[in-house]
């Protein structure tokens, strides 16, 4: 059984989409969250395992300090109230990539409770809370490989250990486009507050969503689904769209939906495979650790370590450095470029040329070259420098342009570059009515035709000056020496 | 005939006057003499007493540039749900057949660190789930003293070990009562410590919340170092307590002036056999002539005990021995698919006890059962620690009871599988409570030795040694007759 | 609360247990005469009282991030029933796109 979006829009509408949504986030840890195994991806099968990952006979989890850490500044970072007291607990069931039998989770005490984030944006409109249940941590499994050896699974248990937290949302959110948006803030806050790469693609964010539809109205929920599988953001909108219509369409038809689990394709979902008896995974407490007490003191310190927010960061710079909503949006999204433009509009003191130059310049050069911006070889500083040496008419603009091109090539600063390309603005009269002369010299017609008034012409006459000097030629003097010439 | 004690060997071999290799041959030739093998006293599963001797040759020479450790020389037999490097770690289960650990328990390191020799692993009930060491796939081991009986358990290897003269120290492991128990049956000394005192890293866990490596001493003299050796706290296991050790030895010779003794009533009931009661009055008087103040307290919810134990114990084995599931190491059966493998394996491997301890920790946390047995269970279990709370703020320092409701019983007579928990009756509340306690022997009926129990309050284990010492030193020839 | 001999079946399932139909009519009597003792748990009152977690700890204790990794002394090979390039091996899930089923 398939499902495709394909109910009328009429019937939709007297329908609501109930949704919420659980992710999985692993945490920027060097070593796993209950062993000193190393938590990076790439090693060979199975090599970064030791008693404790891979459940050998009489080990036992040790919590590391850093996966706490992270996953509290994440609770606070999404404005939810971290517990004195939370307990581990083991959820049980057999899986070959659990080595344990059972992964070590957080039930009925979680890390972290009633938090919220807002999704106020352009494109969903006015800013929308979303509550969120819950943060608890606990470890990933590893990975089952079927496609690798005919016949059978092959087990690599790399993974297995590996720190997460799941954040739960409330069923606050009613269409595809709001859980888009929740899961772009809630990347976005993650990314700020550095505790994940946050990445779906490399798996270091995963999705499952709870759907459910009711007439519009209804103040009842009803009957949910779970829906897994999702590889991108793009993909968990268009996988909830697909799912709602399914429901409707069996309400509609007076079925009723049927408690499941339900798979993304990339185009449609089909039941999971039903399973061999319920789930049943007799959560109780993690004997072999005792409850995590955390002081208000430590929770305090925390708190006071998270670094600026979106929300806080957007409002800033809308205030102190006067850029319009879309400006802030895009300058914001990534906290190292906002951290970068900061420091440009620092150095240079003219916050809107900066914003230009990185939306502008900065922005497609990343583009084209895929490069992360951490990593960008023209650093603030520099761009400063160069935009400085437009503002003071040192360089033209277009000349800037060419800088810019060297500096991401080479690293060098622009003054240099400037230097040694002989890209210095020529404002001395000499030189520049030298240019002029060869130019009316080789367009007779041209530059007797503006003499005779076609002024238009001028743009012609001037461009081919500049194209002459490289872009040198100071363009304002230029022009003024231009109309002397035809003045008389 | 009893081994040459832990203070003798170490001392000795500190001086030269023995050598290491002597020691483990004499262990050796002890075995062979008493049958402790397979098809004797069974008491050891697993030994090399080639390896036994060569690392008894590399403690020699390194003898001269290491400051003696507290147990050198000395060979310490280990129950094999204890890993060890160089020896099989098969916790007496077909599943885990073959099995070699890549790692090695703390308690082992310890012991290595302290110039102990470790000498084979021990015969046990099948994942310490047992009264008897009966439920082993290695078959049962017989009791020294009666060999128609049996020797106790889950920690019976050890205990025979220890009783039968091949060792004078053995590590065994408590859940409910495996190591007093199976003492009190051999007629020697058992300890089982607070939870938290020793790290139950490599310790193959049963129930993790009860479960504590415990010892086995031919005196009360040999379990006080063996646990000083293996006491302190791990890093390695989150439960173990940053708590200082004591020098257990330090109440050797001293007197029970100004201690307090309680005897709960729920220990002596009507219903106790009356020979076991003269036993354990004769050693109160004993405790009174030695100066201690004894009177009685209650402990009210100890009937509860076994019926909590029997949910708590099976819930986190569940749990704990999922891990088992032929995917990584020990024991696999092909069957039909994955599913097919693990239920194939699974039923295999492991035996009928194990099997129904599983099902019934299952049952009792699945949904709609989880709130009616496992949490009125925890908070049962917050009652019965309540009681000794309560009692060792009264100004009690020690309790004093008997270690089994009767003497060792002949293989195979206890067949209903209750009736055998119930052996545990007077030993799981020290475990549910997490206090410690021992058990030393206090006398015989028709030949079968009878166990007297000390408890002390958490980390108290020091005053628990004192009292035992000084009993140890006023029965005499009494507690072996 | 007796036990079925479906309720056996179901918990030997989870359990990963192969039961034969006989013996698991037998296991519903032992479980059902462990499980009678266990009645006595009800009479007693414990509103109001603290779930035995964590016993005797003073919370829980944290490590650094820092390896190195915990050693084995023996490679995967010494001890894995089936391994091949690194990979532990088992028998071909029949159904692999749920990461909760077997």
């Amino acid at each position: 059984m398939t499902a495709t979006a394909t109910a009328p829009a009429a019937t939709l509408d007297r329908w609501e989409m109930v949704v919420g949504l659980e992710v999985h986030v692993q945490l920027k840890t060097r070593t796993k969250i209950f062993c000193s195994c190393s938590a990076d991806f790439g090693a060979a099968p199975n090599a970064n395992t030791c008693p404790v990952c891979l459940a050998l006979p009489g080990a036992l989890p040790m919590l590391n300090e850093r996966a706490v850490g992270l996953a509290s500044r994440a609770a606070l970072a999404l404005n939810c109230v971290v517990q004195p007291v939370s307990i581990f607990a083991r959820k049980n069931y057999f899986y070959p990539d659990l080595p344990k039998g059972y992964q070590i989770s957080q039930f009925d005490k979680p890390l972290a409770l009633d938090g919220w984030i807002e999704i106020g944006t352009r494109a969903v409109g006015a800013p929308i809370r979303i509550g969120i249940t819950r943060v608890h941590m606990e470890e990933d499994a590893g990975k089952s490989i079927h496609d690798r050896f005919t016949g059978v699974t092959a087990i690599d248990l790399n993974r297995s250990g590996v720190p997460l937290i799941e954040i739960v949302s409330e069923p606050d959110i009613r269409s595809a486009e709001q859980a888009g948006a929740y899961l772009r803030v809630l990347k976005q806050i993650l990314e700020y507050v550095d505790v994940s790469d946050v990445n779906m693609e490399e798996g270091s964010l995963r999705v499952d969503a709870n759907v459910s539809a009711r007439r519009r109205g209804e103040t009842k929920l009803g009957t949910k689904t779970e829906v897994k599988n999702m590889n991108s953001f793009s993909g968990v909108e268009r996988a909830l769209e697909v799912e709602f219509a399914r429901h409707v369409r069996v309400l509609e038809a007076g079925g009723s939906i049927e408690q499941q689990t339900m798979l993304w394709d990339g185009s449609a979902v089909r039941p999971a495979r039903s399973k061999e008896g319920s789930h049943d995974y007799r959560y109780f407490p993690e004997p072999d650790l005792p409850p995590l007490i955390l002081s208000p003191e430590w929770i305090e310190q925390v708190r006071k370590d998270l670094p600026e927010l979106p929300a806080a960061r957007r409002a800033r710079f809308s205030t102190d450095y006067e850029l319009g909503e879309y400006d802030v949006e895009v300058l914001t999204a990534d906290p190292q470029l906002a951290d970068y433009y900061e420091s440009v509009a620092r150095a240079h003191g003219e916050p809107k040329a900066a914003a230009n130059w990185v939306m502008g310049e900065v922005m497609a050069t990343l583009k084209t070259s895929g490069e992360d911006i951490a990593r960008f070889r023209v650093r603030p500083a520099d761009l400063a420098s160069l935009l400085n040496l437009v503002r003071d008419g040192v360089v033209s603009h277009t000349a800037a342009k060419q800088i810019f091109g060297h500096m991401v090539a080479t690293g060098d600063p622009p003054a240099q570059i400037a230097e040694r390309e002989g890209l210095v603005k020529v404002d001395d009269d000499s030189q520049l009515s030298a240019w002029l002369d060869e130019v009316i010299a080789e367009n007779p017609s041209e530059a007797e035709r503006y003499r005779n008034g076609e002024k238009k012409l001028q743009g012609v006459l001037i461009g081919a000056v500049m194209k002459k000097s490289k872009g040198r030629a100071d363009p304002r003097k230029l022009n003024q020496l231009l109309t002397a010439r035809f003045a008389s | 005939m009893t081994a040459r004690s832990c203070a003798v060997v170490c001392e000795e071999t500190a001086a030269g006057r023995v050598t290491a290799a002597d020691t483990v041959n004499e262990a050796v030739g002890r075995a062979r003499e008493v049958g402790a093998g397979r098809d004797g006293l069974n008491a050891f599963v697993w030994r090399d007493d080639a390896d036994a001797l060569s690392q008894a040759a590399s403690l020699t020479d390194r003898l001269s540039d290491t400051k003696p450790g507290a147990m050198l020389g000395v060979p310490v037999a280990i129950k094999d749900n204890i890993a060890t490097l160089t020896l099989p770690t098969t916790c007496g289960s077909r599943i885990l057949e073959g099995y070699v650990s890549p790692y090695e328990a703390t308690v082992v390191k310890k012991l290595r660190a302290a110039g102990a020799i470790p000498f084979g692993k021990t015969n046990m009930d099948e994942f310490a789930m047992g009264s008897s060491t009966e439920h082993s796939a290695y078959g049962p081991t017989k009791n020294p003293i009666a060999p128609d009986r049996v020797p106790g358990g889950s920690s019976g290897g050890s205990a025979v070990a220890v009783a039968s003269g091949v060792v004078s120290i053995a590590l065994g492991s408590e859940t409910g009562g495996s190591v007093r128990q199976p003492a009190a049956f051999c007629g020697i000394v058992g300890v089982k410590p607070t939870y938290g005192r020793v790290s139950r890293f490599g310790l193959v866990a049963f129930a993790s919340s009860l479960d504590q490596v415990g010892v086995f001493g031919a005196t009360v003299d040999d379990a006080a170092r063996g646990l000083g050796v293996i006491a302190g706290h791990d890093p390695m296991d989150s439960t173990s307590a940053s708590i200082a050790v004591p020098d257990y030895t330090a109440g050797a010779n001293v007197g029970l002036k100004g201690l307090v003794v309680g005897l709960p009533k729920e220990y002596f009931p009507a219903s106790l056999d009356p020979e076991i009661r003269r036993r354990c009055d004769a050693a109160v008087d004993r405790l009174r002539a030695l100066g201690a103040t004894v009177k009685e307290v209650s402990l009210p919810h100890t009937d509860l005990a076994i019926p909590v134990y029997y949910i708590v114990a099976p819930a986190e084995a569940s749990s704990n021995l999922a891990r088992f599931d032929g995917v990584r190491y020990g024991f696999r059966l092909e069957g039909e698919g994955l599913r097919g493998m693990y239920e194939a394996t699974r039923s295999t491997g492991f035996g009928p006890e194990v099997t129904r301890r599983i099902l019934l920790g299952t049952y009792v946390l699945s949904a709609g059962y989880y709130d009616a047995y496992y949490r009125k269970a925890q908070q049962v279990r917050t009652l019965i620690a309540d009681d000794f709370r309560r009692v060792f703020q009264s100004g009690v320092h020690v309790l004093f009871t008997p270690t089994t409701p009767t003497p060792a019983f002949p293989i195979g007579a206890i067949s209903d599988p209750y009736e055998m928990y119930l052996s545990d009756i007077f030993t799981a509340t020290a475990n549910l409570a997490g206090v410690p306690a021992m058990s030393q022997p206090i006398g015989r009926i028709g030949g079968l030795p009878v166990g007297g129990q000390f408890l002390a309050s958490h980390f108290d284990e020091a005053r628990m040694f004192t009292a035992a010492y000084a009993l140890e030193r006023a029965l005499g020839a009494e507690a072996l007759a | 609360m007796a036990v079925s001999i479906d309720d056996v079946r179901h918990i030997a399932s989870l359990a990963r247990l192969g039961i034969t139909e006989p013996r698991a009519a037998a296991i519903a009597n032992e479980l059902n005469t462990i499980l009678a003792h266990m009645d006595e748990l009800a009479k007693v009152d414990t509103a109001g009282i603290q779930e035995a977690i964590g016993v005797g700890a003073e919370g829980l204790p944290v490590r650094k991030d820092l390896g190195p990794p915990f050693p084995l002394a023996r490679s995967h090979d010494a001890f894995a029933p089936s391994l091949r390039d690194g990979f532990f091996l088992v028998p071909r899930l029949s159904t692999h796109e749920s990461t909760e089923e077997s």
